[in-house]
């Protein structure tokens, strides 16, 4: 009867939420990321001043994890070396799927201005990455702003990891 | 064997597997708490450490060699990246070599020295307020955290508002500085130093009887006068044991010999000591400023000092003049020509004696640079520090030498 009906345009709209299967998951993915504390040199700087009190990443869901076994996100802030990149490799292995990488910085881009015998030229030659920060060192805004490019693309992908054709690593 | 072509880790003599009871702990290189990429192998009996090993050289980049094949005014900007928390205490240390090396250090003019002076204790207190962020953050308490980098962002908008950077300054140059003081810049420096003390009376609150501060800390990385001497330790970590040394006092560079400043020394020697110690320099530093305020406005303006062979004329005079033109061209594509000899120039760095160590033999490039950094003889200090420790306090201890890769791997 009467009492039994819901105005449904007065109350939000149907208690039901169509989606599809990726937009549910990438909203979560995107939504909380949570990168590995991986400071290397000066950048690492410019990551902790992000994620303390006046840029406050935490709004954006990014929560900085110690453990690569529960980061989504590798944030490379700085030189990496050749000594180091055994090590990056292999934090990167230890990370879950799904996973994405940050490059922030000039060193980690390029190598930037230290081209030298121990500066690996760009930390793409030992993992895949996803987003390039330019600066030197970059400021947290930039950070906060590749965060939310990174968040487009998640949106933008299948939540099928199998089917988006990453950059693989030879 | 180390296989060259291949990413195969090389430990030395290190067997991780035991017959015995210790335990082999690897400690970094990627450790929030390491400060940087500290890799530390860890001997374990239980819990206690019975031997320490630091592994450094993963922040290795060559900045010596940089040096040397670089000229003068071209290496500058790279100090910024050695000490990347206090950049313009490298630069400045690097400027001092040369301008000592060029023989030019009493022509530096008056307003450069009374705004070098300033950025230097600016750069002490975002150094000394980070170091107590950090350090809170591994102990644990995450607020600290937060209050220090709050107070320390506006200490970093100063330095944006002088140089345009916020961590790599360059805000030095050869013989003078590159900019005078913007408008309002010093109405903004006295508001942050009214503030400044307000809020390190609050860290004090919350910390120095703080009980679970107290048990962290005291009696943790006891450093016996004996011990920091033969390490090489400067700054806080040598007052931190009693002895009261500061190039600050001991060899007075730009105006401290003019300024009255006290060197807080604590006989402590624990962590809980240099903890102290470090909230006092920043009561001083505090002091400094304010002095340096009151002498800026007696100051003619005149940036850089008046070298012609080494450092180019004004802009006026080499828009205007051919000779100065001239030599502007050569000192751009060429470099300064510094005479032949050696310059060891000693600053004291928020963390430590700075020094750079140029050779020159009368080319444009040095023929050797050497950065003395203190950093690095604070790292080599650990493996007797953190012998006979609980694994629980090596984070403390690690906090409490304020160590920073970038200028101990170089």
């Amino acid at each position: 009867m009467a009492q039994h009906q819901v105005n449904y345009a007065s109350s939000g709209g149907l208690p039901v939420v169509l989606t599809s299967a990726d937009h549910l998951i990438n909203w979560g993915r995107s939504n909380s990321l949570w990168p590995l504390t991986y400071g290397l040199a000066c950048c690492a700087i410019e990551m902790m001043a992000s994620g303390a009190s006046r840029f406050d990443f935490d709004r954006m869901g990014v929560i900085f994890r110690a453990s690569p076994r529960q980061a989504d996100v590798m944030i490379l802030a700085g030189t990496l070396t050749k000594k180091h990149a055994e090590f990056t490799r292999r934090l990167y292995d230890q990370m879950a799927e799904p996973k994405w990488v940050i490059s922030m910085g000039s060193c980690a881009n390029t190598g930037g201005m230290f081209n030298t015998y121990s500066i690996v030229q760009g930390v793409d030659r030992i993992v895949p990455v996803d987003i390039y920060l330019p600066g030197c060192a970059p400021r947290p805004e930039t950070l906060q702003y590749a965060m939310m490019m990174l968040q487009q693309k998640i949106r933008r992908e299948s939540a099928n990891m199998n089917k988006n054709k990453k950059q693989r690593f030879i | 064997m180390q296989q060259p072509n291949k990413l195969k880790p090389f430990f030395e003599n290190l067997n991780f597997e035991r017959q015995d009871n210790t335990m082999v702990i690897n400690f970094g290189p990627q450790h929030p708490s390491a400060h940087g990429q500290l890799r530390l192998v860890l001997e374990l009996q239980g819990e206690q450490v019975v031997k320490a090993y630091p592994d450094i050289g993963y922040l290795h980049r060559g900045v010596e060699k940089m040096g040397e094949n670089m000229i003068y005014n071209e290496f500058l900007p790279t100090t910024d990246r050695l000490d990347y928390i206090a950049s313009t205490s490298n630069n400045y240390a690097f400027a001092l070599a040369v301008e000592r090396l060029l023989g030019i250090e009493d022509k530096v003019p008056r307003r450069a020295k009374v705004i070098r002076t300033m950025l230097l204790e600016i750069n002490r207190i975002i150094s000394h307020l980070f170091f107590l962020a950090t350090h809170a953050l591994d102990v644990g308490a995450m607020s600290i955290f937060l209050y220090a980098f709050r107070e320390r962002e506006f200490a970093m908008d100063l330095m944006e508002d002088y140089c345009g950077a916020r961590l790599t300054h360059a805000a030095v140059r050869i013989g003078g500085v590159p900019l005078d003081l913007p408008a309002g810049w010093i109405e903004s420096l006295s508001n942050f130093l009214n503030k400044l003390p307000e809020q390190i009376k609050l860290y004090e609150d919350l910390l120095t009887e703080n009980r679970i501060w107290k048990m962290r800390l005291e009696d943790v990385g006891v450093v016996e006068p004996d011990d920091a001497l033969s390490w090489g330790c400067t700054g806080p970590m040598l007052r931190g044991s009693g002895i009261a040394y500061d190039v600050r006092k001991e060899e007075p560079y730009e105006l401290y010999s003019e300024l009255d400043f006290d060197i807080p020394v604590s006989d402590r020697k624990d962590s809980y000591g240099r903890y102290r110690l470090y909230m006092e320099e920043m009561k001083e530093s505090v002091k400094i400023l304010r002095q340096l305020i009151s002498m800026y406005p007696k100051t003619e303006c005149k940036l850089m000092a008046h070298a012609p062979e080494y450092i180019s004329a004004p802009k006026e005079e080499i828009m205007t003049q051919n000779y100065a033109l001239m030599q502007h061209f050569v000192l751009v594509t060429q470099g300064m020509r510094p005479p032949k000899g050696t310059v060891y120039a000693p600053t004291e760095s928020p963390k430590g004696e700075l020094g750079f160590y140029i050779v020159s033999e009368g080319e444009p490039y040095a023929y050797r640079m050497k950065v003395r950094a203190p950093s690095f003889f604070h790292t080599g200090l650990l493996q007797d520090l953190l012998v006979g420790t609980y694994i629980a306090d090596v984070v403390t201890i690690i906090g409490s030498t304020n160590i920073v890769f970038g200028e101990v791997d170089r």
